[in-house]
């Protein structure tokens, strides 16, 4: 197959162009968006891409109306995607929650921006962080990923397709206005090179009778895709096993819903991915995401070199959220420090999750600009000079 | 037209573990319901190639009952979801049913773009002048002076007529029947069925739970009569002035043509991008 730009070589472009060319490598040929400053960059892209890779861009009249059309592609069987930012992912709340109700593959990307409201649109935050796991009403699990880098944002990307059809459950690319805008090397891999991930279908009948039923054991119900003969009722009401409405019955409510969220958390060795800087012997811990932690990674070598020992937890997937790990660090270092740009968000499931065994600090930055590395050390130092 | 008797229908298209439906008596969703299945039966569509489409209320439950693929989604979104259905596997059939608000009031935007661009799918619309599942609230649709649970003294706002509109908008095919014009629905529908780019079958149906209880029509046929009161076909429309016009609904065919629809005019995108790029010739 022949593809719009290059493959297997380096090329050095921005954060947004990442992820609209990963998707396509992942097997994105759905693309429904609407424009929003700083992910318009993804939809322009997808819209250069898609004709040619025989795909669908599609321009949707809102952002309800972009997520709705990628669910639906997804049922007629596409790997689908969609990206906006904080205003526009406010409105896909209430597909979104359809989506993990009726256990669609879709990819949604949000290119955070400065909020609330309209904001800061050209300036970088992270304050969608708990509106992405916890956005949707009703009880409910899904997938947050946090890249820090373009090449990141590339590798993530890919990921969150195969995430996506592995668990039959949205799953959110959640980066930045800076990782969106920024220009990096990234290598892009011959696409025979990389591993995908398709949606498990129904084996036969018989299995395609419980679109919602959890035949194989692990959670994961088989997804028949409309138009292959077995005609399939999807309904956001809660459901049985057949995909029958039944909206009054406890039993049933439960068992739907403690599966869709226990498919996530069973499998959160899976899910979550992190990496370690330092950590092993520190005595403070610095954790953080996204673009934040590439200013944290250098904070770490400043305070070391001033003789704190410090060390640096990143987080990759911010949801699932490994709370036992965050009680382990807790445990063996004195304080934990958030440096996060917004008012705090992980920063409250940090702190739940270090079960006060440690001192939690929050270093908030908010007003569109990255913490520089001084920043951090700066407040560490600050709580850190009577220790 | 040689009718088949409605249990062969039923025994062909409804899921019988559905069963019962969830209308109440005299509700006018399961005959449209009947009318579009005949529709499909005469023209030997297979189940397998059609998505039934829906967002939220009343006449949105009906994709539950039948026997075909379909996508109960959110208020208002059936036609975005429809879109993106009919993009991602052209050769997917899709019928919406909707509601009258789900249509026009939270799904307006989605209603006038999916015809702005064409999308082939066909609508069955269910127009009962109310909010029937939220049970009786007035609707976009609501004529001046009825009254609903959120207009107690009468509804005060200009109501849209969803036919015009869809002509306005660009549709393909736009016609608009009671639920006793059998012959000329059922007729609508085959047609809806076969075009390409958008099609609206918009029937005016009895709620006489929600709506007729609220404007002293307590049952079906009371809605029925004022229906024959209120409606006036489209030929004898066209020689009556806006003055005798005032306060009724015209029904019949308001438009037929073949604007290209939004799948075809994508494939000629698509080899426009192939040129340009240099890719084909
Ligand atoms: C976002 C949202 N808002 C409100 C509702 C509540 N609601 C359910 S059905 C309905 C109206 C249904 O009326 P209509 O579309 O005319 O269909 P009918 O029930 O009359 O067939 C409303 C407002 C909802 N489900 N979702
Ligand atoms: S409330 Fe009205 S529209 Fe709904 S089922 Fe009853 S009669 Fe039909």
């Amino acid at each position: 197959m022949r593809y719009p730009f290059p493959v297997g070589k380096s090329d050095f472009i921005q954060g947004d162009e990442a992820i609209a060319r990963a998707a396509i490598l992942a097997g994105c040929r759905f693309y429904a968006g609407y424009p929003i400053t700083p992910a318009s960059e993804i939809f322009e892209a997808m819209a250069l891409y898609m004709p040619l890779v025989d795909g669908v861009s599609i321009q949707m009249e809102d952002e309800l109306a972009s997520i709705a059309a990628i669910i639906g592609a997804s049922w007629a069987g596409a790997k689908a995607m969609t990206a906006t930012s904080g205003p526009g992912f406010s409105l896909m709340m209430e597909n979104l929650g359809y989506a993990i109700m009726t256990e669609t593959p879709i990819v949604v990307v949000d290119v955070q921006r400065s909020g609330p409201s309209t904001g800061q649109p050209t300036l970088a935050a992270q304050g969608d962080v708990m509106q992405a796991i916890w956005g949707t009403h009703g009880d409910h699990s899904l997938i947050v990923l946090t890249p820090a880098t373009v090449q990141e944002a590339f590798d993530m990307t890919i990921r969150a397709f195969n995430l996506a059809e592995k668990y039959r459950t949205p799953v959110i690319l959640l980066t930045d206005a800076e990782v969106g805008h920024m220009r990096e090397k990234v290598d892009i891999p011959n696409p025979e090179d990389i591993e995908l991930v398709y949606r498990k279908l129904p084996a036969n009948e018989e299995e395609a009778k419980y679109p919602f039923g959890d035949i194989h054991g692990d959670l994961i119900p088989p997804m028949p895709i409309f138009g292959k003969g077995y005609r399939t009722y999807v309904t956001g009401l809660t459901h049985d096993e057949k995909g029958r409405p039944k909206t009054v019955d406890a039993e049933i409510h439960r068992k739907l819903i403690e599966r869709i969220v226990n498919k996530i958390e069973k499998n959160k060795k899976d899910i979550i991915d992190y990496e370690t800087f330092e950590l092993d012997d520190a005595e403070v811990a610095i954790i953080s995401y996204g673009i934040v932690a590439r200013s944290a990674v250098r904070a770490v070598k400043i305070l070391r070199s001033e003789g704190i020992k410090a060390g640096l937890l990143k987080l990759n997937v911010v949801w699932p959220f490994d709370f036992d790990m965050i009680e382990r660090i807790a445990e063996q270092v004195h304080a934990i420090y958030v440096p996060e740009m917004n008012l705090g968000q992980l920063y409250h499931l940090v702190k739940e999750g270090a079960n006060g065994k440690a001192r939690v600090d929050l270093i908030p930055k908010i007003g569109g600009e990255v913490h520089t590395p001084q920043e951090i050390v700066r407040e560490v130092k600050k709580c850190e000079c009577g220790v | 037209m040689r009718f088949k008797l409605s249990y062969e229908i039923r025994d062909k298209y409804l899921r019988k573990d559905m069963l019962p439906t969830i209308f109440c008596p005299g509700c006018g969703i399961g005959s449209v319901l009947q009318y579009t299945l005949r529709a499909i039966d005469e023209l030997g569509w297979s189940k397998d190639e059609v998505v039934w489409v829906s967002g939220i209320g009343c006449s949105s439950r009906v994709p539950g009952f039948v026997d075909f693929d379909g996508l109960h989604t959110t208020h208002g979104r059936a036609l975005a979801f429809a879109t993106g259905i009919k993009m991602a596997n052209p050769d997917l059939k899709v019928i919406a049913f909707m509601g009258d608000g789900d249509t026009a009031a939270i799904g307006g935007n989605h209603f006038i773009h999916a015809i702005r661009r064409n999308l082939d799918v066909t609508v069955i619309l269910i127009n009962n002048f109310t909010y029937g599942m939220t049970g009786g609230q007035v609707a976009p649709t609501t004529l001046k002076g009825l009254r609903g649970t959120t207009a107690p003294y009468g509804s005060f706002e200009n109501p849209f007529d969803i036919a015009e509109l869809a002509v306005a908008a660009g549709a393909n095919y736009v016609a608009r029947w009671t639920v006793f014009n059998y012959v000329q629905g059922i007729n609508s529908i085959k047609k809806a069925l076969q075009k390409k780019g958008f099609s609206l079958v918009e029937f005016l149906s009895p709620c006489p739970i929600s709506f007729g209880r609220r404007n002293r029509m307590k049952t079906a046929p009371e809605l029925i009569k004022w229906y024959n009161k209120i409606t006036v076909p489209i030929s004898k429309a066209k020689n009556m002035s806006p003055e005798e016009l005032k306060d009724k609904i015209v029904i019949g065919e308001f438009v037929d043509r073949d604007r290209p629809s939004l799948n075809e005019e994508y494939e000629e995108y698509k080899k426009r991008a192939k040129k340009m790029m240099g890719w084909e010739e």
